[in-house]
């Protein structure tokens, strides 16, 4: 009897959602957008940039390190500066991110082994970058340095280190940024599509009639949780399919654990959704409140800055985030081989903020009766 | 001005068709004119095209092919010479809530642009006009219905307008401030201005100077109001004194010759007959005296529309007859009260509905009847008391009872974006039907309500007609003991409402039990017994004959059913104020 009831509301709902155009269009449309989105235009990394160099040296040295920054497949193009007021004109214009300015002696002193200095101007408006940069060129003067007869003789005595990304060897920034998605598209749908659905109904006047069905509080919250988190499970698959065959990452770890634990992600996240979805009276506040959840989210989550970057007194407040969880479980199934402990140790919040987040849902759907 | 000035002509509608998408048109063809110093009732069911007409008018919209000539204007060339000399209300008035009837005033004059040094003179005619003088620093959206739509009416008439077009004033406002509003009204017309009154109720249009019906986007009529009548003038009886059950004979007379229509009204029946028939009236019964009656505007509507359906249900004769389980009553309500904060919307409501009983709660809107409707289908806690229904307790029992009722929401309350099959596929599913029960109900009702091609249709897309029927399916596959309704007929049009009403009678000769709201005085007149509630109190409980018999006066000898209902308010108002 419950089963009939309840199978009848999950039915109804995922029609209301796939029969609705907006609805059809809220399945298609963001996720769509995330995936081109995040994983070819908000690139990290810095490419195609462009260099200014002033050469007040006229010495080998000098025509040297052009060539060597000439030749970086960084650097898209290198101007050469004749003064020093070029060089303003073109980091105040933003025409270049970086000036390299060489000495009129460089040469000289290279020649002689007396120590000489390089200078690199750098446009701090854009700090990440500019610190990028700023690490590619000391590497280009840090190799020709070691080419110099001083460099050459000391080379004996120096320190020279050799770097191997682990679990991500060229550090293709679509393997890290890829995963990150999964989590996030399963948050963006489950929140949205469950905020919506109470709200919807209480828009159309819907929501009475079904409080009068003999359906039961719990039957309507078990009928309002299960829809999202098959959307949610859906959108999953469709993404971890575009992570293999169009991105090409590895799958090292197993799908058995990403889903298993995704399950009680993408309760939590439907958890929050419903409370949401409780609280609102229409479907404006509905998606104004999930978006109100979602931009911090993502932000406290470690998604694109690291939580420890964070103050001590924000890093707490990452603890109640899903999707800080669900992250480490993604990336770890892709690019390690993430063993059951470890996902164990990280879904073990899960199921914490779900039991919260759903009780809560209940309670103050109930309250609402009165 | 003499009364031939007066009557000039304002607007001219010539051939105007307005279609949105691939429906069919919202107005097809629709030519008339509309005179100042008059009232015109712009008239017809919901969805007839009303509002699009009212909005074509002021410019807002232009007609697909043929014109609209608003004061010598043509829409389409001067919308803004037009907007300049108008009042339009829309029917949600945009009142600010967040802001007091003086400031929604200022607001408006602002826009409006009328002039600084004439403003208190206008607002204070106005408030008087309007009586919202002691309410000016109350927030809009705290006044009644009755007042919003009075604000709503000073706001149009900031300045005085030569045309003012009116959508729906009557809705969500109780007959006295109807009442009012429409005094109010007609004071304007005394001043040459023209007004288009739009309206679902059929008794409004009586009182019209002049009226356009509309239906589905055509024009049925356009004349004066007794020119419609006329058309069945002498072929409207009013049969009293039947034998046997009432609802019984209304559908046995429905199907005898010659008999277009008929209601119920209270004891007695009101027959249409058919043009040029005598109708025998032989189920009525040897002691049943037919007298004839004046036809009223709902009448000649539904004979222009060729006449009402007939008596047979073929939902009732479906149904397994309810025999009596015992002597209980199937709805009970005790001492049901709910309180909001210190705002007691509902106070100690005590009635008792018998099985195979229609029993109506009456009143204005806020007066606390949704609250005690939804008290009693368990959508609310009462604060104190104690509602059953089929003897299960509210509290304690809810899930239980709620499988016992069936419930049918103000206007169309199913999802819209499912076709017809999916929603009875869900209401049958959500009252625990499987299987070969389930197949069987479905095909019942498809057959029933010749639901049949349109069963894959996305619901909210469906004539209003078609809505009516799938709500009607909907809260009745499970075969409920009791039917809860609330507002379930209001803006359809009246072939519908008496479809909807022949299932009803027929269910409650089955023995099942009704609890129907409603603000429409038509629909109570169905009803064996009304509760009519006021400020949160019953204040009259009785028959409709007997509510209609308690207001008797000389001036009053054959009170309606809404003189009833205002008489009572006002008596109930008088002994609060004694009492205070």
């Amino acid at each position: 009897m419950w089963w009939t009831r309840l199978r009848a509301l999950i039915v109804k709902e995922l029609l209301a959602v796939l029969r609705d155009p907006k609805g059809r269009a809220i399945l298609i449309g963001p996720p769509l957008i995330q995936l081109l989105v995040f994983s070819y235009a908000a690139t990290l990394e810095v490419r195609n940039v462009d260099v200014m160099i002033l050469n007040r040296d006229s010495g080998h040295w000098g025509q040297e390190l052009v060539e060597r920054i000439d030749g970086s497949p960084t650097f898209r193009k290198i101007e050469i500066a004749a003064n020093p007021q070029q060089v303003r004109e073109a980091i105040d214009g933003q025409d270049v991110i970086a000036a390299v300015e060489i000495g009129p002696d460089f040469s000289r002193g290279i020649e002689a082994g007396t120590p000489v200095d390089l200078q690199i101007i750098l446009d701090g408006r854009r700090s990440n970058a500019s610190q990028i940069v700023s690490g590619y060129l000391t590497q280009i003067a840090g190799g020709l340095a070691a080419e110099t007869p001083a460099g050459k003789r000391s080379a004996a005595r120096s320190i020279s280190t050799i770097a191997r990304n682990w679990f991500n060897p060229n550090l293709t920034y679509q393997w890290f940024m890829v995963p990150n998605l999964i989590a996030s598209i399963a948050l963006l749908i489950g929140l949205i599509v469950t905020a919506l659905s109470i709200a919807r109904e209480r828009e159309l006047g819907t929501f009475d009639q079904l409080m009068v069905s003999p359906l039961r509080v719990h039957e309507i919250l078990i009928g309002k949780l299960l829809p999202p988190m098959m959307i949610g499970l859906f959108h999953i698959t469709l993404y971890i399919l575009a992570a293999i065959f169009i991105f090409g990452l590895p799958l090292r770890g197993s799908l058995f654990l990403l889903y298993g634990s995704g399950i009680f992600y993408l309760a939590s996240v439907v958890g929050i959704g419903l409370f949401i979805s409780a609280l609102s009276m229409t479907q404006q506040q509905a998606i104004l409140g999930a978006f109100l959840f979602m931009v911090p989210a993502m932000l406290l989550s470690g998604f694109a800055t690291p939580i420890e970057n964070m103050p001590d007194w924000l890093q707490p407040v990452t603890l109640v985030n899903p999707l800080r969880y669900f992250l480490i479980i993604v990336k770890g199934v892709f690019l390690k081989d993430i063993g059951l402990a470890e996902v164990v140790h990280q879904t073990i919040p899960l199921c914490l903020i779900a039991a919260v987040t759903l009780s809560a849902a209940a309670w103050l759907f109930r309250r609402r009766l009165e | 001005m003499t009364e031939a000035a007066n009557r000039t002509e304002l607007v001219r509608l010539s051939d105007v068709t307005k279609r949105f998408g691939d429906a069919p048109p919202a107005l097809d063809a629709v030519s008339g004119s509309i005179l100042g110093g008059e009232i015109t009732g712009l008239v017809g069911p919901d969805g007839a095209g009303k509002t699009t007409l009212i909005r074509l008018m002021t410019g807002l919209m232009l007609p697909d092919s043929g014109s609209v000539d608003v004061l010598g204007f043509d829409t389409a060339r001067d919308p803004a010479a037009i907007q300049a000399a108008i009042g339009y209300m829309p029917q949600r008035f945009g009142l600010y809530e967040d802001l007091s009837v003086q400031e929604n005033l200022d607001l408006y004059a602002d826009l409006r642009g009328l002039p600084k040094d004439e403003r208190a003179a206008t607002f204070d005619e106005l408030l008087t006009f309007t009586d919202l003088k002691r309410f000016t620093g109350r927030l809009a959206g705290k006044l009644s219905g009755g007042m919003k739509q009075k604000l709503g009416l000073a706001c149009a008439l900031l300045k005085k307008p030569r045309l003012l077009l009116l959508d729906e004033p009557g809705v969500g406002v109780d007959p006295i401030s109807r009442r009012d509003l429409w005094k109010m009204v007609e004071d304007l017309t005394k001043e040459g201005i023209g007004v288009v009154w739009s309206t679902a109720y059929l008794d409004e249009a009586e009182v019209c100077d002049g009226v356009l019906l509309l239906n589905q986007g055509k024009l049925m009529f356009s004349g004066k109001p007794a020119d419609m009548t006329a058309r069945v003038e002498g072929r409207v009886f009013r049969v009293s004194g039947v034998s046997g059950r009432k609802r019984q004979v209304l559908a046995k007379l429905l199907d005898e010759e010659g008999i277009i229509d008929g209601v119920i009204q209270g004891e007695a029946l009101r027959i249409v007959a058919g043009e040029g028939s005598e109708p025998a009236f032989r189920s009525a019964g040897d002691g049943a005296k037919a007298a004839p009656a004046p036809p009223r505007f709902e009448d000649a509507f539904v004979d222009m529309l060729g006449g009402g359906p007939g008596g047979r249900s073929k939902l009732a004769e479906a149904q397994q007859p309810l025999a009596a389980t015992d002597d209980r009553p199937v709805i009970e309500a005790k001492g049901l009260t709910k309180r909001f904060g210190d705002f007691t919307a509902a106070d100690g409501i005590t009635f008792d509905i018998q099985r195979g009983e229609i029993f109506g709660l009456l009143g204005p809107n806020g007066a606390g009847k949704s609250t005690t409707f939804k008290m009693l289908c368990g959508l609310l806690k009462p604060t104190a008391g104690e509602g059953r229904v089929a003897g299960f307790d509210l509290r304690r029992d809810a899930a239980s009872a709620r499988n016992q009722l069936g419930y049918m929401a103000q206007k169309f309350s199913l999802y819209g974006d499912l076709s017809i099959a999916q929603n009875l596929d869900f209401f049958a599913g959500v009252y625990g039907l499987s299987g070969q029960r389930k197949r069987e109900r479905i095909a019942l009702m498809n057959e029933i309500f010749d639901f049949g091609h349109h069963a894959g249709q996305s619901s909210k897309d469906l004539p209003l007609g078609l809505k009516q029927r799938l709500a009607l399916a909907c809260a009745v596959m499970h075969e409920p003991r009791a039917l809860f309704l609330d507002e379930p007929t209001s803006g359809v049009d009246p072939i519908t409402r008496r479809e909807f009403w022949t299932h009803i009678n027929a269910l409650v000769e089955k023995g099942v039990t009704v609890l129907v709201t409603t603000h429409f005085m038509e629909e109570a007149e169905y009803c064996d017994r009304i509760s009519l509630i006021y400020r949160g109190r019953s204040i009259a409980l009785g028959s409709p004959d007997e509510l209609k018999a308690s207001v008797v006066t000389d001036d009053q000898p054959d009170p309606t059913m809404e003189d009833a209902f205002i008489a009572l308010i006002r008596q109930s108002e008088t002994e609060t104020r004694q009492a205070a």
